[in-house]
C-alpha cells in the first residue's frame, strides 16, 4: 500500500549544551499512516516531536508538510496547519473543567455552550465518553487522556502526535484507544506514535523509525519484525534478564491491615482498607494505572502520612503513627517516585542527598552534629557500588541524568541494610541498562532477606521481579496472589477493566 | 537575544561575587540618582562609604557603625534561618518593639532597685517578648494555615500602637513632666546597656550579634537542624521525606527570629536609644531583611552585610547634614541594593547565553 | 438618627469612599495572583502611585490626569518587579518586599516639597435630584466618579476572568505554567502583563488616597493599605465580587473606628486604631482554617517562577 506523503523530515539536528538531542534525523509519514517513533528514554524522541509541534526550533534540517515548507514558530501555527499533539504529561489544568481545557488547546474555540455540545458529540463518535463540565482534577488518568485526545480531534487534525499514550491506561483501555486510533487512521488522519512498548507498536503501527542517542538507527515494518529485533536496535545491545535465586519465605516483616487515609495531595486518591503482608525475602509487586493511590501508599508506608499505630507493623511492631525517621530506625526504607524534589533535593550535592535518608541507619550524626566525613564516604560508597556516573560527590543531584540519579537514590536506600524496602516506580524514565541494574540490586537485597514492596506502572517489570502481585485501583488494593500463572487478561480485570469506556464502542459495533 | 540556561551546578564564584557586583551597581545607579538630584555623585558616595571609616570624624563614626550594625545583624541572622526554610517572618520590626517594651517593663517595674540580676532578667524578658510576638503568626500558621507574611506584618502595626500606648501610658516616666517616653535607662545603671569599650560603640547587643553569628554558622553548616532548614526551603517534600515536621520548623524559626529581634530591641532601648519613646524604632526590622539577603542568608555574610548597611545609615546621616541629601534617598539606595542583588543572583544558578535571533 | 453619636447613613457613604483604594489595589493583585504571581510590593506601588498622582494633579490642576499618572507610576514600578521575577527569575517574596521598601523611599524622595499642598478637588458625579433622596441619595448618588469606576472595574475583572478567552488564559497560566507552556502560551509575557495591570491598579488606588481620601501628601500616606489589600485577596478567595465585599468590610471598620475616636468613645484610641489590623488577622485565620477552604481556590502555581528548560 503506497500512501501520499504527509510529513517529510530531512536532516534535522538539535543540540543542547553538552547533548546532541537529535542528529541528522530523517523520516516521513504518509497520509493516514500510523507511524511509530521508537527509542529509549533520552533517545531524542521528545525533542523531535517538540520540533514538529513548534515548541522547539531545529538547529539544522527541513520539514515539509504536504509538499510545502513547514517550520512552525509556535504550537498555534502547527495547530493551524493540522498538527495536533497529545502530551504524556503537563498539559492539563486540574482546576479548570473539561471544556475550558479543550478551549485552551484550540485556536478559535466556539462559545462554551457550543463547545460543550461538540465535545459530547465527538467523544461519543470515537467511543471516548466525556462530561464537558467536570473538573479535570477529578478525572482518572485515562479520562484525562481522553480530554487531550478530544481537544486534538475537535481541530480535525491531519497529523496526531501521541507521546507514550498507553503508560496511563489499563490493558482494556489500551484496546479501546487502539480502536479509536485505527478509526482515525481509516478516516485519513496520520498518527505519529511515540513509545518504547514494542508489542503495542507491533499491534498498531504501519511503519516505525527507531532512534538511539538522537540518531535514526533503523526503520522497519513492525508487523514483520520481532519485538526482540526492535529491542536490540533500540538499545544497541543484547539484554539479559535479571537472575533470581529462589529464597525460602521467612517471617513477616511488613504487615498492613485495614489502612485507610485521606490523600494529602490536591485531587489525590484516598487509600481505602488496604491490607497485605510481606515476608522476608519476598517481593510484592503493586500494579495500577497512575493516580490510583500509588503516591499516597508510598507516603503512608514511608511515614510522611501517619495513620493509626497498628495499621502498619514493621517486624511485628506497631509503626503506623511513626514519622519517617522512626520508621527508618525500625528498619524500613522507602524510595518515592519523584526524584527531583521528593526523593532528592535537586540543588543539593550528592553528599547532602546521602545524608537526607542515610543519617539514621548509617549513624551520620552525633548529638545532632553532622559527621561530614562519614557522610562523604557513604556517598562515595553508593557511587562506587551502584556505578553512578558522576564527576564527584560534590555535584548537585540535578546535574545527574535520570538513570544515574535513580541508581544513586535506590543505592542510598539499599545500602542501609534495611529489613523492609518500599519503592515507587524504581525504573521510571531510566534507560534499559540502568533499569536492569536497579532490578538486579533489588532482587539481591530480597535474596539477602529483606521484604520488598515495588509499586510500578510497568507490568513487565513487576512480572519480572515480583513473587506476589496485587493491583491498586481507586485507592483499594486487590488481594495479592502469586505471579506464577498470572495472565494479562486476569491482570486487566484486577486493574478494574476500562472504567466504563467499552460501552460506547460496543454500542457502535 | 539573551537567554538563560540553567547551570548543572550552582556557581560557587557567583555565590560570593554577586553581593559585590550588586554593591558596585548600586553605587553607579545610586550615583546617577544623586547626580540627577543635583548632588556631586562622587562626593556623596565618598561621604557614605568612605568617610565613616577613614574620614575626618571616623574616630567617632566607626563606633556608630557597630551601634547600627549590632541590631541589624542580630535580627537578620534570625530572619535568615526562616527565609532559608521558606518561612517569611517580615514582622521583625514588631517583635523588636515588643522585645523592647517587655524588657524595659521588667527594668522599670523594679526601679530604682540596684541588682546584678536586673539586666539579665530584662534580657530574658526582651527575648521572650519578641519570641511571643513571633509565636502568634507561627501558631496561626501551623494551626490554621494562615499566611505568616501578612499576619507578622499586621502585627507590626499592632505593636506600634502598643508602643504608642506604652510611651504615653503604662511606661511613661512619672517624673517626665508630662512628656511622652519612659525613664531614661542611662540614669539607671542596673538596667542600662552602656558602651563597653569607649569609642568603639560595642555594647552588649553587639557582643550578642557576633556570638549569634558564630552559633548560627555552626548550626547551619554542622548541625542537622541547619540541614533540615536548608532542605525545607529547597525541597519541602524531600524535607518531609527526610522526617522534618514542617510545623515544628515554623515554630522553631519564627521563635528564634522573634527572640533575636526582641533581644535587639531590648539592647537598643536600654543602650543607644536610652528610653521607650513612640518612635525609638527606626525600621531596623525591615532593613534587616535587606541585610539577610545581602549576606546571602549566611551568618558570616550577614555580619559583613550588617556593617555595610550600617555604613549607609551612618554615611547617609553625614550626607544629610553635610550635603543636604534627603534621608529618603538613603532608603531608595538601600532598596536599590536589594533589587540589584536579587537581579544579579540569577548568575549563581543560570548562565546567560547570547542566541542568534530566531533560533531558540 | 444617630447611634452612639454616629450617623449610619454617613457611615455607609463614607465607607464606600474609604474602601476604594484597597478595592482597586486588591483587584489588581487578584489578577496578578490569578496568573500565578505573588507580588508583595502592593504597598510600594500604591504609595508611588499616590505621589505620582498627587504631583500630576497639583501640576496640571486636573484630577483625571492625576489618577492617570498614579496608574502609570504604579505600573512603572511594577515593571521592576516583573523584570526581576519574570526575566531573571528572582524570588517573588523577596522581590516584592524590596519593591515595597524601595517604593516607600522613592515616594518620600519624590514628595519632598509637596507637604501641606491641597490637590485639586475630584468632582462628584452630578446625579441631580437623585442625590437628594433620603438615605439612598447620600449612599448611592453622592460620590466622586472613582467610587463608581472602582465598582465597574470589579465587574469588568469578574467578567474578563470568567467569560473571556483572555481570562481563561490568565487562569490557565496561574494553574499550571508547564501545561500552558506546552500548549504554546507565553507564560512569562502573560504574567508580565498581569503584573503591570496589578501595578496600575495599585497606583490608581494610591492616587485615590492622596487625591481624595486624605487629601494631601504626607510620607507613608498609605499606612499599610497595600498589605490589607493583599489580605483581602485571600479573604476573597480570589473572587472579584468578594474583593468588593472585603474592601467594604475593611473600609467600614476603618471609618467606624475613626468615627468612634471622634465621638469620644470609651474604648481607648490605641485599641481602635489597631482594630483594622487585628480584624485583618482574624479574618485571615477564619478564611484559611476550616480545612483550607480559601487555599483550595488559590491558583496552583502561585509564587512559583517559570523557566522553560527545553
Amino acid at each position: 500500500m503506497t500512501r501520499e506523503t504527509l510529513l517529510d523530515i530531512r536532516g534535522i539536528s538539535k543540540s543542547y549544551p553538552g547533548v546532541k538531542a537529535n542528529e541528522d534525523v530523517s523520516f516521513s509519514i504518509g497520509v493516514g499512516e500510523v507511524h511509530a517513533l521508537l527509542g529509549e528514554n533520552g533517545a531524542g524522541k521528545s525533542t523531535l516531536v517538540k520540533m514538529i509541534y513548534g515548541l522547539v526550533k531545529p538547529d539544522e534540517g527541513t520539514m515539509q508538510l504536504r509538499g510545502g515548507a513547514y517550520a512552525p514558530a509556535e504550537p498555534s501555527e502547527a495547530r493551524n496547519l493540522g498538527v495536533a499533539m497529545v502530551f504524556q504529561h503537563f498539559s492539563l489544568f486540574e482546576a479548570l473543567n473539561v471544556a475550558e481545557n479543550v478551549a485552551l488547546g484550540m485556536e478559535n474555540p466556539p462559545p462554551m455552550r457550543e463547545l460543550a455540545a461538540r465535545i459530547r458529540a465527538v467523544s461519543e463518535e470515537y467511543g471516548l465518553p466525556l462530561d464537558p463540565s467536570r473538573m479535570v482534577g477529578d478525572l482518572s488518568a485515562g479520562e484525562r487522556q481522553r480530554v487531550e485526545i478530544i481537544r486534538c480531534l475537535l481541530q480535525d487534525p491531519k497529523l496526531l502526535i501521541m507521546d507514550e499514550p498507553t503508560s496511563v491506561l489499563t490493558p482494556q483501555e489500551v484496546e479501546i484507544l487502539f480502536r479509536t486510533l485505527r478509526q482515525l487512521s481509516a478516516e485519513g488522519t496520520a498518527i505519529l506514535y511515540i513509545s518504547h512498548k514494542l508489542e503495542e507498536i507491533r499491534a498498531l503501527c504501519d511503519g516505525a523509525t527507531i532512534l538511539r542517542r538522537g540518531k535514526v538507527v533503523g526503520t522497519c515494518v513492525p508487523r514483520e519484525t520481532t519485538a526482540r529485533e526492535m529491542a536490540e536496535l533500540m538499545v544497541g545491545a543484547t539484554l539479559t534478564p535479571p537472575e533470581r535465586r529462589a529464597t525460602a519465605k521467612g517471617e513477616i516483616v511488613l504487615g498492613v491491615t485495614d489502612l485507610s487515609a485521606a490523600s494529602p495531595i490536591p485531587f489525590g486518591t484516598s487509600l481505602k482498607n488496604i491490607g497485605f503482608t510481606v515476608a522476608r525475602g519476598e517481593v510484592l509487586g503493586i500494579a495500577g494505572v497512575a493516580g490510583n493511590g500509588q503516591d499516597e501508599l508510598l507516603l503512608a508506608l514511608s511515614g510522611e502520612l501517619r495513620t493509626g499505630a497498628d495499621r502498619i507493623r514493621i517486624n511485628g511492631h506497631a509503626a503506623g503513627d511513626l514519622g519517617p525517621s522512626e520508621r527508618r530506625k525500625a528498619g524500613l526504607v522507602a524510595a518515592p517516585e519523584d526524584r527531583y524534589g521528593h526523593a532528592a533535593a535537586p540543588d543539593m550535592s550528592l553528599v547532602e542527598n546521602a545524608l537526607l535518608t542515610g543519617a539514621i541507619r548509617r549513624k551520620l550524626t552525633r548529638n545532632g552534629f553532622i559527621d561530614w566525613a562519614a557522610t562523604r564516604s557513604f556517598a562515595d560508597e553508593i557511587i562506587e557500588t551502584y556505578d553512578v556516573r558522576t564527576p564527584g560527590n560534590h555535584v548537585a543531584a540535578r546535574a545527574l541524568s535520570g538513570g544515574n540519579l535513580q541508581k544513586f537514590l535506590i543505592g542510598r536506600e539499599l545500602d542501609q541494610s534495611p529489613q523492609v524496602i518500599v519503592i515507587n516506580q524504581p525504573t521510571w524514565g531510566v534507560d534499559a541498562a540502568a533499569a536492569a541494574a536497579i532490578r538486579q540490586a533489588i532482587l539481591n537485597r530480597a535474596a539477602e532477606g529483606a521484604g520488598v514492596v515495588v509499586i510500578s506502572q510497568d507490568l513487565d517489570e513487576l512480572l519480572e521481579i515480583a513473587d506476589m502481585f496485587a493491583v491498586l485501583n481507586e485507592g483499594r488494593l486487590t488481594k495479592p496472589r502469586t505471579v506464577e500463572g498470572l495472565t494479562i487478561d486476569e491482570i486487566g480485570l484486577m486493574m478494574g477493566g476500562a472504567h466504563g469506556m467499552e460501552v460506547a464502542h460496543h454500542a457502535e459495533a | 537575544m539573551l537567554r538563560l540556561e540553567k547551570r548543572p551546578n550552582p556557581s560557587k564564584f557567583w555565590l560570593y561575587a554577586t553581593p559585590v557586583v550588586a554593591v558596585v551597581m548600586t553605587m553607579i545607579v545610586g550615583g546617577m540618582l544623586f547626580a540627577f538630584m543635583g548632588k556631586n555623585p562622587v562626593e556623596v558616595i565618598r561621604t557614605i562609604f568612605w568617610d565613616p571609616m577613614f574620614g575626618e570624624f571616623a574616630f567617632y563614626l566607626r563606633g556608630q557603625l557597630l551601634v547600627k550594625a549590632g541590631p541589624l545583624i542580630l535580627i537578620a541572622i534570625g530572619l535568615s534561618l526562616g527565609f532559608r526554610a521558606g518561612i517569611w517572618n517580615i514582622g521583625a520590626e514588631g517583635q523588636y518593639i515588643m522585645g523592647a517594651i517587655c524588657g524595659a517593663a521588667v527594668g522599670l517595674a523594679v526601679y530604682p532597685t540596684e541588682s546584678r540580676l536586673i539586666y539579665p532578667a530584662m534580657v530574658i524578658a526582651g527575648a521572650l517578648g519578641g519570641w511571643a510576638w513571633g509565636m502568634i503568626p507561627a501558631i496561626l500558621k501551623t494551626r490554621f494555615n494562615t499566611n505568616e507574611i501578612l499576619v507578622s506584618l499586621m502585627l507590626v502595626y499592632v505593636a506600634q500602637t502598643i508602643l504608642a500606648k506604652a510611651s504615653t501610658g503604662f511606661l511613661k516616666n512619672p517624673e517626665g513632666m508630662g512628656f511622652p517616653g519612659s525613664r531614661n535607662f542611662s540614669s539607671y545603671p542596673a538596667a542600662a546597656n552602656p558602651e563597653l569599650v569607649a569609642g568603639t560603640g560595642i555594647h552588649w547587643g553587639v557582643v550578642a550579634a557576633f556570638a549569634v553569628a558564630i552559633v548560627g554558622w555552626v548550626l547551619l553548616s554542622r548541625h542537622i537542624i541547619g540541614f533540615q532548614i536548608k532542605l525545607s526551603g529547597q525541597a519541602p517534600r524531600a524535607a518531609r521525606f527526610h522526617g522534618v515536621n514542617p510545623s515544628r520548623l515554623v515554630v522553631l524559626c519564627m521563635g528564634i527570629s522573634g527572640a533575636l529581634a526582641g533581644l535587639a530591641g531590648l539592647f537598643e532601648v536600654t543602650g543607644p536609644a536610652g528610653q521607650i519613646t513612640i518612635d525609638f524604632n527606626v525600621g531596623y526590622g525591615f532593613t534587616a531583611i535587606i541585610v539577610a539577603f545581602l549576606g546571602r542568608l549566611n551568618p558570616i555574610g550577614i555580619v559583613f552585610a550588617g556593617i555595610l548597611m550600617a555604613l549607609t545609615y551612618v554615611g547617609g546621616e553625614m550626607a544629610a547634614t553635610n550635603l543636604g541629601l534627603p534621608a529618603a534617598a538613603i532608603q531608595v539606595f538601600q532598596g536599590m541594593l536589594l533589587f540589584f542583588l536579587l537581579g544579579v543572583d540569577v548568575l549563581t544558578n543560570f548562565r546567560i547565553r547570547t542566541a542568534i535571533l530566531g533560533v531558540k | 438618627m444617630d447611634i452612639g453619636g454616629i450617623n449610619p447613613v454617613i457611615l455607609v457613604a463614607s465607607l464606600m469612599v474609604a474602601a476604594v483604594p484597597i478595592m482597586l489595589a486588591a483587584l489588581g493583585e487578584l489578577v496578578v495572583e490569578k496568573s500565578g504571581v505573588l507580588n508583595l510590593g502592593v504597598e510600594g506601588m500604591m504609595i508611588v502611585g499616590a505621589i505620582c498622582g498627587f504631583m500630576a494633579a497639583v501640576g496640571t490642576g486636573s484630577p483625571v490626569l492625576g489618577f492617570l499618572a498614579g496608574a502609570v507610576g504604579g505600573a512603572a514600578l511594577s515593571l521592576i518587579f516583573a523584570f526581576l521575577t519574570q526575566v531573571v527569575l528572582a524570588n517573588q517574596v523577596a522581590t516584592g518586599l524590596a519593591l515595597t521598601m524601595f517604593g516607600l523611599g522613592l515616594s518620600s524622595l519624590m514628595g519632598q516639597g509637596y507637604n501641606g499642598i491641597k490637590p485639586p478637588l475630584t468632582g462628584k458625579v452630578p446625579f441631580g435630584p437623585l442625590s437628594d433622596i433620603p438615605v439612598v441619595g447620600p449612599i448611592l448618588f453622592n460620590h466622586d466618579w472613582m467610587v463608581y469606576a472602582s465598582i465597574a472595574l470589579v465587574a469588568a475583572v469578574w467578567w474578563v476572568l470568567r467569560s473571556t478567552r483572555l481570562g481563561l488564559i490568565v487562569r490557565a497560566v496561574g494553574e499550571s505554567h508547564d501545561a500552558a507552556h506546552a500548549l504554546g502560551y507565553k507564560v512569562n509575557r502573560i504574567r508580565l502583563a498581569c503584573i503591570a495591570f496589578g501595578g496600575a491598579m495599585a497606583g490608581l488606588g494610591g492616587a485615590y488616597v492622596s487625591l481624595v481620601r486624605v487629601p494631601q501628601w504626607v510620607d507613608g500616606i498609605t499606612a499599610g493599605a497595600g498589605w490589607i489589600a493583599l489580605a483581602i485577596v485571600v479573604f476573597a478567595s480570589w473572587r472579584p465580587w468578594r474583593v468588593l465585599i472585603g474592601a467594604y468590610l475593611f473600609g467600614g471598620i476603618t471609618v467606624l473606628q475613626l468615627n468612634l475616636q471622634a465621638a469620644g468613645s470609651a474604648i481607648p484610641v490605641e485599641y481602635l486604631s489597631m482594630s483594622p489590623y487585628l480584624v485583618t488577622i482574624i479574618v485571615l485565620v477564619i478564611m484559611s482554617s476550616g480545612k483550607g477552604r480559601a487555599s483550595l481556590n488559590a491558583p496552583a502555581a502561585l509564587g512559583q517562577n517559570f523557566h522553560a528548560a527545553r
